[in-house]
């Protein structure tokens, strides 16, 4: 049965087809005619105040959930301010779809108002993109777009459609419609089944370890191989390193999780992987964050490597044996391999490593100097009390930073996908928007974003579109009146010469910018008050809230490998053993 | 991702690093992609921005309107070659990606160039163009434009030659390569 359409009502239709519930997204000129359907349309629209807002929203949905988040925009400005979600979802593999308007096809090229070169642009920050300049191929390319954001790598993919067809007015938008049951895409194949024998020479060389460390990745969570790899390291009782984008993909209460590793990773996770004879990485890139001075990483591991992207096997250290294939597959497989060899019983004692991995635990933990009578919070205290006060499933974003860091040190991750961050690009701004996409895809959970003043400024407007769509999520603003970071790597590697760092802990005042975005506005200052304002957060649920915790600016995010160092060189908080506690 | 069948595609992983990477030499990568606008600048652009140098390129539709082949040299030590190749291969509109080692393939390329050639000096130009199995393609009252189509080293040696009497413009397309066929049933 054909049905005549216009384009822009064949677009919506895609989407629903796709199982779309929401979109962010703000109208403008050329995406006009694509916002009329939508009215009519059963999917959710959520009215951003920044198209940045909108790409974050959808990334934070997709982080929370696993489903692609859809964000759609008009033309030029709108289509370059929604790069910077692009580029993150494109460094952090996220499953997004961006749909951006662009000036009818007869104008192309011509430098019509808000045109830009959208496609152009985006080239190398999407995994894929799309100008349709045919009504009737819009259909097949939202499903070609969804097909290719969430399968292999997963990331994202950005669809160009003109004005002219979906304009109604315009004869070019005509179409009949229909739904493709295929995608025509002969130059994609992700492979996801590994290579049987690479999979037994990789379970041979983790029964033959003395000292194997898992370095799990974000590519389990992007795989859903969770349980997978909690069922792996407990059958050949294994040690796991979760990075910063793997946070949650193994139980950080289990007594196997070591925890993160990298420039600001604990002790104990950082050196038992130069240490290790084996790194097992599954679904991790050996960024440079996590490896340090490459030359001085990990030298004595052998290496497995199993990542859905062949390229990234041997991008940055050679592996021994290299799997290429979907994480969860893959570590199934291995598992019946490493039964087949003899499983636990075929392995060597690894009693000396064990004790030597938790002598570490126990020498090198991670710690704080709690703050003096009339010093400022510390922001480790907060982060504590934070953690311990909200649900254990709570979903908690962050912006980049100091902040960033702590949290992810100091919260307790027992759940796969709570954990919604900026690794690869780190865009300072994302927590706010990302915390409010977390929420609108899992209303039924708690969240919370922890972020810095600095970052705060960058993207705060969103939460505006929260009260308005009435989204409850909750912002700890951990306020220490600068650029954290920068100013931490100033005083370190700078002299402590403070080059425009200092941001003021009253201006803006956040309690009442809070009020005035329709939130509630807090503000804490002493330790005894931490606890309460949170249990006053948490029992609002129809409004964000927003708490300006003032916290010390002397405090330094440690331990630290300093950029362009070895691991073997970190450095622990200077006060661990003068009182310091985890 | 498509299927890749580069040379060095022989199950061993390739190794990371400048340090042990070899020299840097001419690989000849013959990239079969759909005939779709902007799939050069994809790959144009994925070259330029992973820092690996095109020392040429040709492009031309296949026998399958569907598909254009992009026959590209291009100056990269060994050990980086594979990781080129695989970030070529990620891209959606590159349907396989081949590596013709030199002596398994055959290759051509045509070159254009213009030459200084006084109406009363030209017998030597002229015989070069026989012994070459050159064409003049215009003639001037004091230069020839000549043709050459050939292997890329006969080129170059022509062009060596020319240069001596003087060169005003000289136009190459860069080589296009099939891979030999087998000799045996």
């Amino acid at each position: 049965m054909s049905q005549q359409m216009d384009g822009g009502q064949a677009l919506i239709k895609s989407l629903e087809m796709e199982g779309v519930e929401v979109i962010f997204g703000l109208p403008g000129g050329a995406i006009l005619p694509v916002y009329d359907p939508i009215i009519d349309s059963p999917i959710r629209h959520i009215l951003v105040r920044h198209e940045q807002g909108a790409g974050h929203m959808a990334e934070g949905y997709a982080h929370a959930t696993g489903r692609p988040g859809v964000a759609m925009v008009t033309s030029g400005p709108a289509a370059t301010n929604i790069v910077t979600p692009l580029a993150d979802a494109f460094l952090d593999s996220v499953p997004i779809v961006v749909i951006t308007g662009q000036v009818p096809t007869t104008a192309l090229g011509t430098d019509a108002f808000q045109e830009c070169d959208t496609t152009g642009i985006t080239q190398p920050i999407t995994k894929h993109n799309f100008l349709v300049t045919k009504a009737a191929d819009i259909p097949q390319t939202i499903r070609e777009a969804f097909h290719i954001a969430t399968t292999g790598r997963p990331g994202p993919v950005l669809v160009d459609i003109p004005k002219d067809i979906v304009d109604p007015r315009n004869p070019a938008s005509a179409m009949e419609w229909y739904w493709p049951d295929s995608v025509d895409l002969p130059g994609y194949h992700p492979r996801t089944t590994g290579d049987p024998a690479a999979i037994r020479a990789a379970a041979e060389l983790i029964l033959a370890s003395e000292r194997p460390v898992i370095y799990a990745g974000g590519g389990i969570l992007k795989a859903r191989a969770a349980g997978a790899l909690r069922e792996l390291a407990e059958l050949v009782d294994i040690h796991v390193v979760t990075t910063l984008m793997a946070r949650g993909a193994f139980p950080d209460s289990h007594p196997l999780c070591l925890g993160m590793p990298g420039m600001h990773g604990n002790y104990t996770a950082v050196t038992s992987m130069q240490k290790a004879d084996l790194l097992i990485a599954l679904g991790s890139r050996f960024d440079d964050r996590i490896t340090g001075k490459l030359d001085g990483f990990a030298p004595e591991a052998k290496i497995v490597h199993v990542d859905i992207d062949p390229a990234e096997l041997g991008k940055v250290r050679r592996p021994d044996v290299g799997i290429a294939g979907d994480c969860r597959l893959v570590i199934e497989e291995l598992i019946v391999a490493i039964r087949e060899l003899g499983g636990a019983a075929a392995q060597p004692d690894r009693q000396p490593w064990k004790s030597t991995i938790s002598g570490w635990q126990e020498t090198y933990p991670v710690t704080y100097s709690p703050a003096e009578e009339g010093e400022l919070l510390k922001p480790q205290y907060v982060l504590e009390q934070l953690r311990d006060l909200t649900p254990d499933d709570t979903i908690v974003a962050s912006g980049v930073g100091q902040h960033q860091m702590w949290t992810s040190q100091y919260w307790e991750f027992n759940h796969p996908y709570t954990w919604v961050n900026s690794g690869g690009l780190g865009t300072m701004g994302f927590a706010v928007p990302a915390a409010i996409g977390a929420k609108v895809g899992r209303p039924d959970r708690m969240v919370w974003a922890v972020d810095g003043d600095g970052c705060f400024q960058m993207t705060a407007q969103e939460l505006v579109t929260a009260a308005a769509e009435k989204i409850p999520v909750k912002i700890a603003i951990l306020n220490n009146a600068y650029l954290g970071m920068v100013r931490q790597w100033q005083e370190m590697f700078y002299e402590e010469r403070y080059s425009e760092v200092y941001l003021s802990p009253d201006l803006p005042d956040y309690k009442m910018w809070a009020e005035a975005m329709g939130c509630v506005g807090m503000r804490v200052e002493s330790p005894e008050e931490v606890g309460p304002a949170i249990e006053k957060a948490n029992a609002i649920n129809d409004k964000p809230v927003v708490i300006d915790f003032r916290t010390d600016s002397r405090e330094k995010v440690y331990p630290m490998v300093a950029a362009g160092r070895s691991n073997d060189e970190i450095m622990v908080d200077p006060t661990l053993n003068q009182g310091g506690r985890r | 991702m498509s299927s890749t069948t580069a040379s060095t595609s022989d199950g061993s992983s390739p190794s990371a690093g400048a340090s042990d990477a070899g020299p840097v030499q001419h690989h000849i990568l013959s990239v079969l992609v759909e005939n779709r606008p902007g799939v050069l600048n994809r790959v144009a652009g994925l070259f330029a921005r992973r820092g690996y140098n095109i020392h040429s390129l040709a492009v031309a539709p296949t026998e399958d309107p569907r598909f254009s082949r992009i026959t590209t040299v291009v100056d990269v030590a060994s050990s980086p070659l594979p990781q080129m190749i695989m970030q070529l291969d990620k891209l959606i509109n590159v349907i396989e990606i081949t590596e013709l080692a030199p002596a398994e393939a055959v290759e051509r390329e045509l070159l254009l160039l213009t030459v200084s050639a006084p109406t009363d000096g030209r017998d030597q130009i002229v015989e070069q163009v026989e012994v070459f199995e050159a064409r003049i393609l215009d003639t001037g009252h004091d230069a020839l434009t000549i043709s050459l189509e050939g292997e890329p080293t006969k080129l170059d040696d022509f062009e060596e030659l020319m240069r001596g009497f003087g060169l005003t413009a000289v136009q190459r397309t860069g080589r296009v390569a099939l891979p030999k066929l087998t000799q045996t049933p």
